[in-house]
């Protein structure tokens, strides 16, 4: 079977612009959480989030082609770029073809849309900008990514809210392994800091007013971020032969649809996307050492995925190391499986688990090793990552340390 | 005025309950009537519309304290404060 390894990432989060300073601050357990600066929060009842606030779109877009990008397309471009450079991957006539282009994002282009629907409702405009959709599509990262790069293989972005990066990777995986590409350039981006995505979230009242907290028993629920992870996953034998830097492994992908509930978890629909993982990766759960959780710091969520952890694992749930790295940047909904994957790429190649931060006191719901505040230098030979949405669509990827 | 919010509150329990409004008495518990954590939330943002009132309520931890619902006279009650407190 076809190998599918990653060569590139790139990163912007809460924690800084570039895979370097999201990963140290992973490693140092700092949580990009604090008031919102992007926009006016007059208004809001949390104005929180973990906001890129080292983000300048001006440092890498002129005034002409921030005209046509959405915040949520400008980060996804930055981080496309790092990865494709780190990647060092160049894209010849015959590997154009070959090259997928699959990018999560739950909400596509929302500051277009709030500033559009600010000017026509509030302040009775009869027109917008002409190139207001092709702003706020949501296939728009994809399509810039694609362009940018010259990537002229199988393109498509997908949206299943809080899964959609691992939704994407995992079909960019799926497609490699397969044989219809040689190449990929996936993950996910999510740029949701407007006043009216955050008086919906407001709605649901699952929004923490200070900060995230998964697994701690104190936690209050879940902060909203933004940011963009990309990374090149390439066919082993291409990218062994090109010499290049081998970051991790995919090995496994598994989704599943609770077919439930809205909005309320699933521990059976958690439990079986994680078992069709183990069994897409032929892997038995007792090789996994470290688990990427959801891990939102809503009620529901944190003890119905620990329930889920322990009747997937069993006896072995009391080995492993379950951590939740929204704590530090925030949860990105469509970009948070793809911040997490490269989290959990940094403990398969680092040997460096990022901590759960902000946590204060164990939860009995929430039994598990929960790497609290502090990251754990540890040989991880397996790792997972979770991802479950509202809606009950869940993706569960398997990486695996690259060892040759 | 009280006497005016409390058959109020009782009537957007009962309709989120889907229950006839004679079933809501001040000692039925909101679990006792079938209503989920979904179900308070609706029912919060119901009484915020009617009372023009924010409620300071959050679904992961609803027995925070900020706002009693241990009960449909907690809650009446509840309401009762926040119109008194917004007038």
């Amino acid at each position: 079977m076809r190998r599918v390894v990653v060569t590139g990432s790139g990163v912007v989060s809460a924690l800084g612009v570039g895979h370097a300073a999201h990963i140290a601050g992973l490693r140092e357990g700092r949580s990009g959480i604090g008031p919102i600066e992007l926009i006016n929060t007059d208004g809001l009842t949390i104005p929180i989030a973990a906001e890129a606030k080292g983000y300048d779109a001006a440092d890498h877009f002129n005034r002409n082609e921030l005209t046509l990008r959405d915040r949520v397309t400008q980060m996804a471009l930055t981080a496309a770029a790092e990865a494709m450079t780190g990647a060092g991957l160049e894209i010849t006539d015959a590997l154009a073809g070959r090259t997928a282009t699959i990018i999560g994002t739950s909400m596509g282009g929302q500051h277009t849309q709030d500033d559009n629907y600010k000017l026509i409702y509030r302040e009775g405009k009869q027109r917008v900008h002409p190139f207001t959709v092709p702003k706020l599509m949501s296939n728009a990262p994809a399509s810039w990514i694609s362009m940018e790069h010259g990537l002229k293989g199988p393109a498509w972005s997908v949206s299943t809210a809080c899964a959609s990066s691992n939704h994407a990777i995992g079909q960019a995986f799926h497609l490699i392994r397969s044989g219809g590409a040689d190449a990929a350039v996936t993950g996910g981006a999510e740029s949701g800091l407007t006043f009216g995505v955050l008086k919906a979230w407001e709605g649901l009242r699952v929004m923490s007013k200070d900060t995230c907290r998964p697994f701690s028993k104190t936690r209050t629920g879940m902060v909203q971020g933004e940011g963009a992870a990309i990374l090149v996953l390439e066919e082993y034998g291409h990218a062994k032969a090109r010499g290049a830097h081998i970051i991790g492994e995919i090995i496994g992908f598994g989704m599943t649809a609770d077919a439930n509930d809205i909005v309320q978890p699933s521990l059976d629909g958690a439990a079986r996307a994680m078992k069709a993982a183990l069994a897409d990766a032929r892997l038995d759960g007792s090789e996994i050492a470290y688990i990427n959780a959801h891990g939102t710091a809503t009620a529901a969520n944190d003890k119905t995925e620990c329930a889920a952890i322990r009747q997937v694992f069993g006896a072995h749930a009391d080995s492993l190391m379950v951590s939740s790295t929204k704590s530090m940047h925030g949860h990105c909904i469509g970009a948070a499986g793809a911040l997490e994957l490269v989290a959990t790429l940094m403990a398969l190649h680092d040997g460096v688990v990022a901590p759960t931060a902000n946590y204060e006191e164990a939860d009995p719901e929430c039994d598990l090793d929960v790497v609290p505040n502090t990251a754990r230098e540890t040989a991880v030979p397996y790792a997972l990552s979770n991802s479950f949405a509202f809606g009950g669509l869940n993706a569960v990827l398997v990486a695996k340390r690259f060892d040759a | 005025m009280s006497d005016d919010i409390r058959p109020q509150v009782r009537a957007i329990i009962a309709e989120q309950a889907m229950i006839d409004v004679d079933q809501v008495t001040q000692d039925s518990t909101l679990d006792a009537l079938g209503l989920d954590s979904l179900g308070l939330v609706e029912i919060v943002f119901a009484i915020e519309e009617q009372f023009g009132v924010t409620v300071p309520y959050n679904a992961n931890d609803p027995s925070s304290g900020e706002f009693d619902i241990s009960s449909v006279k907690a809650v009446e009650d509840g309401v009762i404060r926040l119109v008194t407190e917004e007038a």
